[in-house]
C-alpha cells in the first residue's frame, strides 16, 4: 500500500518535472538561512509574494543557519537547472567553488540580504542588500529635523557588541546629527538587540539621567530594543514619544502599534522585500542581458505617525515578523 | 538557623556592600528611592527587580549543584515556560496560565532528573541535551516570532506591586522562604548534602539518593519555570531566541560566589541569592556608569575574580600566615 503510494507519488514528481516551462516562466532557487529572527520569516513570504506575482517559480531551501546545507541547496538548484539562484549567505567566506560551479553552469546567482567576502566578487551578479550606515543616518536626519535647533540630549541604545549592523547603525547615526551641535549622545549602552535588555538599560538611563528629564530623545538600532525602552519609559511616568521623542530601525509591525498609541515617533525600514529588485534584475539580465550593478541598495524607509501606522501594522502583521 | 545565615557569608555581604558603594560613586542617586505608580522606583529597586530571574535560577541551581550536579538547561526551561505562559495570556484564566507554565518546567525538571538519576548520565551532558533542544522547542510554540500579550493579570506579575514592593521581588523572596523552609526545616537539607557529599556511602546508610537528585532536578525546572514566566510578564512577550540566553551560567557563578562548591557538598540558599544580586548590583552599577559598552564584560570579569579571590582558602591562607609573619617580626 505504503509502496504503491510512493510510487504514484515519484511518478506524478516525474511528471512535474518533465513538464516543459513556460517559456516566459522562471524558476529560481531560493537559498534561505533559515528562520532565526521574525524579519527572516517576514523576508521569506514577502519573497513567496513577489514571486507569485511576476509568476515565478520560486523553491525555497531553508538551511537552518548550517553554510553547508545551503551548498548543499545550490548544488541541488544547479542540478536541477534553475534559471538563477538566490542566496542569503549565512557567513561571508567559503563560497567560492560552489559559486564557481553555478557560474560553469551559466547559472547568475544573486545574493540578498548579505554581502561576500570581496574575493568572490566575479561569481555573483549583483547583491540586493540593504545599507545600514545609511539607515542610521536616515534616523538621525529625522531627528534633526524634528528637534529643530532646540537643544536635544540622546540616550542610543546599542546593538550586539561587535556586531556589524550595530556598528553601521551607530556610525550612521553619529555622522548625521555632527552637523547640529544641538544634538549630543549623552548615554549609549548595548541592549542586545533584544525587548527585556533594552526596557533593563532604558531603565538605568532614566535614573542616571535626572528622572529621564535630561533627555529628549531615544535612539535604538533596532525596534525591539525600542518596544522595551517604552515599557521603562511609561512605568517612570514619562510619556513616550511625548516628553521623549523615538526613533529606531528595522519597521516590525509592534513598533507601528506603539505609533498608534502615540507611544513611538518614527521608524525607518529595513525592508524585507529583497526579492522582488533581485527578481526584477535577474528579469532584465534573462530578457534583454542588462548587467546590473554589482550592489542594488534597498530603500531605507521613514515611517512616522503621519504614515497610517494602523494600517502599516495590519499589512505587516501576517508576515510572520 | 545557623545554616541559613553562616559565618561564612563575611566574603558575599563585604563584597555586596563594596560593591554598592562604588554604585553610588558612579552614581550618586543611587540609593534615592520614591513611589511611582505606586510602585517604589530607584536604581536599589531595579537591581532588586533584574536580579528576580537569576535570584530565582540560582535557589534550584545551588540545590542540583549541592548534589554534586549540574542543570545547564534552566534557560532554555525559562524561554520554554515564557512560550507557553505568553502563548495561553490571552485566551486563558492566570491560574492556567501558571499551571501550564509550570507543569512544563516540572517535566523538563523531571526528564532531567530521570537522565541523571536513573540512567546514570554525568549532568553536564544530560542537562545540556534540554539546554539545546528547549530553546528549538520554545521556537516551535512561538513559531520564532515574539508573542505578545495583553492580559492584566500576567502582566501584573511582571510589572505589579504589592505594598510598593514589585510582584517580581515578592515572589523571589516567597520562594526563598520557602525553599528554605522546605529543606532546613526538615532533614531534606542535610540528605541533599549528604548525598552530594558521598552519593555511594549515602546510599549504604539509607538515603535515598536517587530521590534526592530526581527531586532537585525537578525543583530547579520549577524554579526555572517561574523565572521564565516573569521575564515573560516583564516585557509583555515571549522571545523564545534570547529569554534566558546564557543565564544558565550566571546562576551558577551566583551560586559559585553564594561559597557553594562544585563537588557538591553543603550549601547555603541565602547566599546563593545573595550571589545572583552580587552580579546585579555590578551589572546595573556598569549600565549606570556610561562607560562604553565594550568595557561590560571585562569590569564583570575582574570584579567576579576579586569576589572569588576573596573567598579562596589557599589566599586567605596566604593572608593569615602574611599576618603572623609580620607580628613575629614586631
Amino acid at each position: 500500500m505504503i509502496l504503491k503510494a510512493l510510487f504514484a507519488a515519484s511518478a506524478t514528481a516525474a511528471l512535474l518535472l518533465a513538464l516543459p516551462a513556460n517559456a516566459a516562466e522562471l524558476t529560481i532557487g531560493f537559498s534561505q538561512i533559515g528562520s532565526e529572527s521574525g524579519w527572516r520569516a517576514a523576508e521569506t513570504s514577502v519573497s513567496k509574494q513577489e514571486a507569485s506575482k511576476r509568476k515565478v517559480n520560486l523553491k525555497i531551501a531553508d538551511a537552518q543557519q548550517k553554510q553547508e546545507n545551503q551548498i548543499k541547496a545550490i548544488r541541488s538548484f544547479i542540478a536541477q537547472n534553475v534559471d538563477a539562484i538566490f542566496l542569503a549567505p549565512v557567513v561571508s567566506t567559503g563560497w567560492d567553488s560552489v559559486l564557481k560551479e553555478a557560474k560553469e553552469a551559466k547559472i547568475p546567482v544573486v545574493l540578498l540580504d548579505r554581502d561576500i567576502d570581496p574575493s568572490g566578487k566575479e561569481l555573483y551578479l549583483t547583491a540586493v542588500t540593504s545599507d545600514s550606515v545609511h539607515e542610521g543616518e536616515v534616523a538621525g536626519d529625522w531627528l534633526a529635523k524634528t528637534v529643530g535647533s532646540k537643544p536635544c540630549n540622546i540616550a542610543e541604545l546599542q546593538g550586539t557588541v561587535g556586531a556589524s549592523v550595530a556598528t553601521n547603525r551607530k556610525k550612521g547615526f553619529d555622522t548625521a546629527i555632527a552637523k547640529h551641535a544641538n544634538l549630543k549622545v549623552v548615554r549609549s549602552q548595548t541592549g542586545d538587540f533584544t525587548r527585556a535588555k533594552g526596557k533593563e538599560v532604558m531603565e538605568s538611563f532614566i535614573k542616571a539621567e535626572g528622572g529621564g528629564k535630561n533627555l529628549c530623545a531615544v535612539y535604538a538600532h533596532n525596534d525591539d530594543m525600542m518596544v522595551g525602552a517604552i515599557q521603562a519609559m511609561k512605568e517612570a511616568g514619562l510619556k513616550p514619544g511625548k516628553d521623549i521623542l523615538t526613533v529606531s530601525i528595522d519597521a516590525v509591525p509592534d513598533i507601528f502599534k506603539a505609533m498608534v498609541a502615540g507611544e513611538a515617533n518614527a521608524t525607518v525600514e529595513l525592508t524585507p522585500n529583497m526579492a522582488g529588485p533581485a527578481l526584477d534584475a535577474v528579469a532584465a539580465f534573462k530578457d534583454k542581458g542588462t548587467v546590473p550593478p554589482k550592489w542594488i541598495q534597498t530603500e531605507s524607509k521613514l515611517y512616522t505617525a503621519a504614515d497610517d501606522p494602523q494600517k502599516i501594522y495590519d499589512s505587516k502583521k501576517g508576515l510572520g515578523y | 538557623m545557623t545554616a541559613l545565615l553562616p559565618r561564612r557569608g563575611l566574603a558575599q555581604i563585604l563584597a555586596l556592600i563594596v560593591i554598592l558603594a562604588v554604585d553610588r560613586v558612579v552614581s550618586p542617586q543611587f540609593f534615592d528611592l520614591r513611589l511611582q505608580d505606586g510602585r517604589l522606583f530607584g536604581s536599589l529597586i531595579d537591581v532588586l527587580n533584574r536580579g528576580t530571574p537569576v535570584a530565582l535560577l540560582s535557589l534550584g541551581m545551588v540545590l542540583v549543584i549541592a548534589t554534586r550536579g549540574i542543570d545547564l538547561s534552566v534557560g532554555a526551561v525559562m524561554a520554554i515556560a515564557g512560550a507557553i505562559a505568553a502563548s495561553l495570556a490571552d485566551t486563558h484564566s492566570l491560574a492556567v496560565v501558571l499551571a501550564a507554565a509550570l507543569g512544563a518546567g516540572l517535566i523538563c525538571g523531571l526528564w532531567n532528573g530521570f537522565l541523571v538519576a536513573v540512567l546514570g548520565m554525568q549532568p553536564i551532558v544530560a542537562t545540556l541535551i534540554l539546554m539545546v533542544a528547549g530553546r528549538g522547542i520554545a521556537q516551535l510554540i512561538t513559531e520564532g516570532r515574539i508573542v505578545t500579550f495583553s492580559s492584566p493579570g500576567l502582566v501584573w506579575l511582571g510589572n505589579g506591586a504589592i505594598l510598593g514592593v514589585p510582584v517580581p521581588v515578592a515572589i523571589a523572596l516567597g520562594m526563598l522562604i520557602l525553599t528554605g523552609a522546605v529543606v532546613r526545616g526538615s532533614a531534606l537539607g542535610l540528605l541533599i548534602e549528604a548525598t552530594g557529599g558521598n552519593a555511594r556511602a549515602s546510599e549504604l546508610a539509607g538515603v535515598g539518593t536517587r530521590a534526592m537528585i530526581l527531586s532537585v532536578y525537578v525543583w530547579c525546572g520549577v524554579c526555572a519555570a517561574l523565572a521564565g514566566v516573569i521575564a515573560a510578564a516583564d516585557i509583555m512577550g515571549a522571545d523564545a531566541n534570547n529569554a534566558g540566553l546564557w543565564l544558565e551560567l550566571d546562576a551558577i557563578l551566583a551560586v559559585v560566589i553564594g561559597g557553594t562548591s562544585l563537588f557538591g557538598g553543603r550549601f547555603s540558599l541565602v547566599l546563593a541569592v545573595l550571589g545572583a544580586l552580587i552580579i546585579q548590583t555590578m551589572n546595573t552599577g556598569i549600565l549606570l556608569s556610561g562607560y562604553p559598552p565594550e568595557f561590560n564584560l571585562l569590569v564583570k570579569a575582574v570584579v567576579v575574580l576579586t569576589v572569588l579571590l576573596l573567598q579562596s582558602p589557599k589566599l586567605t591562607g596566604f593572608a593569615g600566615i602574611a599576618a603572623r609573619l609580620r607580628r613575629t617580626k614586631a
